[in-house]
């Protein structure tokens, strides 16, 4: 196992590339199959949210379990404003973005200071409370009407639909460009697939930008990054913002594929599945968050298929793999050379009589 | 004009009164150190005029302008850069890619920093032989060569130093103390925390020594060489 994966980072033809690039363009018409097309299309989805936390997890460091919060403000903001003012889907999904932007720095701003595990389960809480939030739609601020005055809005509060509540969404408007309406799952495929190859290559150039070292610098040691003239409060928020911004894209993009979203569609559990494929994949590295994807979501779809009449196994399963992993590999499936080297000296420290 | 000035510095951890009322100059060209033993709060004294510690009361100035408040990485922009304690070198990073961090503060302007590295690398050719080379691999004398030469990289009016002979054999701390008089040679102010007195004063104009959060003593550092205070407490002298 080490060995192939060795191998397969080893190797850098261009011929695989093409191959690659050949049977990724060609998918749809190989599996002719609606149902594979829309697990990859699944696998599209994680696959930007899983880079957009990489960003924060992984390049800044910074623990976060509420990325879910962020994918659904995107996707609520593109559901609201697509059913209630028929904005166009290529419209709100910079909308989405940049509105799940600015929730996140004021989210983060004030928990910044925090580290490590305190940060993750403050992030547990925000996930939670939007995902409740959502629940309840307006009707959760009729208690306001108690306030002496405001009595007259109570049943305005009480009948006022924002978020749907627990029935969500529905109805959301497909993408259109040209003419040409986004229907089949294969014309979603190439508008994600599209997506996923722009993220790679910006996640590239940010890796090597200054800002991207900025960010390894905070996540090694936050009071020597500061005595360099980082500020790191400043580079840690803007972790969070395009890391938001993301994920509120990928829930627009969401959104406007189901064209239902329900509050159950971002709870804690999404948070866990992006997290792990951060983790699994390789904390800190791109092709790693693409093979933790697959681990996480084509994975237990191929199990749904193989164990059919035990699907209840299906977790059991999913469950041991993730603990295997975390004792046999725990730098992820594909690491980046940084976080590997992070790992190593932490073991080497460790070992007495080194 | 003193470049640096420190007037009646008061910090705290906590409850922890760490520095009762501190004042002490530095002049542009100076190498001064401060000795003291464990806790005297040398390096509380450096955190707080490089911007990592907010002291409670009392006034820094640099260049006459007042810093006490300014944040500690806006402080890297007006010409001071620290060398940590322990080193604190980004330890995953290859050595140029810590000299480059060394130069954040320099933004895009690579012809500075370029003439930046050229000057570290002068000074410490080891660096420059190990350049590719992953920084937590290095040996403790390479780390904290390392941590002197990325400070410099941003090219400061003032250099301070927390403990450079910190764990270090008596041949390579000798060896680091003339790369210091080097770089105040070239028209860098230093300003020199040090355990080991004996060195420091030798290697420095000027000296503070520091008990519990007071400067008890201070002058020329000959003269606190030959003190019999000093020499008794410090030096390690009967």
């Amino acid at each position: 196992m080490r060995d192939f994966f060795a191998r397969l980072r080893g190797m850098n033809s261009r011929w695989q590339y093409v191959i690659l690039a050949a049977i990724v363009l060609l998918f749809p018409l190989i599996v002719r199959s609606n149902r594979w097309v829309q697990v990859a299309n699944f696998f599209f989805i994680y696959a930007m949210l899983g880079l957009s936390l990489n960003i924060i997890l992984g390049y800044a460091g910074l623990y976060q379990l509420g990325h879910a919060a962020f994918y659904a403000v995107g996707a609520y903001t593109t559901a609201i404003l697509s059913t209630h003012f028929d904005v166009p889907i290529f419209v709100l999904l910079p909308i989405s973005g940049v509105l799940a932007a600015i929730f996140a720095i004021l989210i983060s701003r004030p928990i910044l200071h925090l580290r490590g595990d305190y940060l993750c389960i403050v992030t547990i809480g925000f996930g939670e409370i939007v995902r409740i939030a959502l629940r309840n739609d307006v009707s959760s601020l009729a208690f306001l009407a108690n306030i002496p005055g405001l009595a007259f809005l109570r049943e305005r509060l009480e009948t006022a639909v924002i978020t749907g509540g627990p029935n969500g969404i529905m109805g959301i408007a497909r993408p259109r460009i040209l003419g040409l309406v986004f229907r089949q799952q294969w014309h979603y495929y190439y508008l994600f697939l599209a997506f996923v190859a722009f993220t790679i290559f910006a996640m590239r150039r940010l890796e090597d930008s200054r800002l991207g070292r900025a960010w390894t610098c905070v996540r090694e040691d936050e009071l020597a990054a500061e005595a360099m003239g980082i500020n790191t409060v400043h580079v840690k928020l803007l972790a969070f913002a395009l890391g938001a911004a993301w994920a509120g894209v990928a829930g627009s993009l969401y959104a406007s594929w189901v064209t239902v979203i329900a509050p159950e569609s971002f709870s804690f559990w999404e948070s866990v599945v992006m997290f792990c494929i951060v983790v699994l994949g390789g904390t800190g590295s791109i092709p790693g968050v693409l093979v933790g994807t697959v681990g996480m979501v084509v994975l237990p779809e191929l199990l749904r298929e193989v164990l059919l009449n035990i699907q209840q196994w299906r977790m059991l399963i999913f469950g041991a793999a993730m603990i295997f992993m975390m004792v046999v590999r725990p730098e992820g499936l594909w690491p980046s050379q940084r976080f590997r080297r992070e790992l190593e000296l932490a073991k080497e420290m460790a070992t007495p009589g080194s | 004009m003193a470049l640096l000035e420190v007037r009646n510095l008061h910090a705290y951890y906590g409850h922890v009164h760490a520095l009762r009322g501190i004042s002490l100059t530095v002049e542009e060209g100076e190498i001064v150190t401060l000795i003291g033993a464990n806790g005297a709060g040398k390096t509380t004294t450096l955190r707080s005029i490089s911007g990592l510690l907010r002291p409670r009361e009392g006034e820094i100035v640099f260049d006459g302008e007042v810093i006490n408040g300014v944040p500690a990485h806006q402080i890297v922009y007006r010409g001071i850069c620290q060398a940590p304690e322990g080193r604190k070198i980004f330890s995953t990073l290859t050595v140029q890619e810590n000299l480059n961090m060394g130069a954040y503060s320099l933004g895009n302007d690579r012809a500075a920093i370029e003439a930046n590295r050229r000057r570290v690398f002068a000074l410490f050719p080891r660096l420059e032989e190990r350049k590719n080379q992953i920084a937590g691999t290095l040996s403790g004398g390479e780390q904290q060569m390392l941590a002197i030469g990325r400070a410099l990289m941003a090219r400061p009016r003032l250099l301070m130093l927390d403990e450079p002979s910190l764990g270090l054999a008596p041949m390579l701390v000798r060896a680091i103390f003339q790369t210091i008089r080097e770089i105040n040679e070239q028209g860098v102010t230093v300003l020199l925390v040090e355990q080991n007195a004996r060195a420091a004063l030798r290697l420095a104009d000027r000296g503070y020594v520091l008990e519990t959060g007071r400067i008890v003593l201070s002058g020329p550092a000959r003269e606190l060489l030959g003190d019999e205070k000093v020499r008794k407490a410090y030096l390690g002298e009967s």
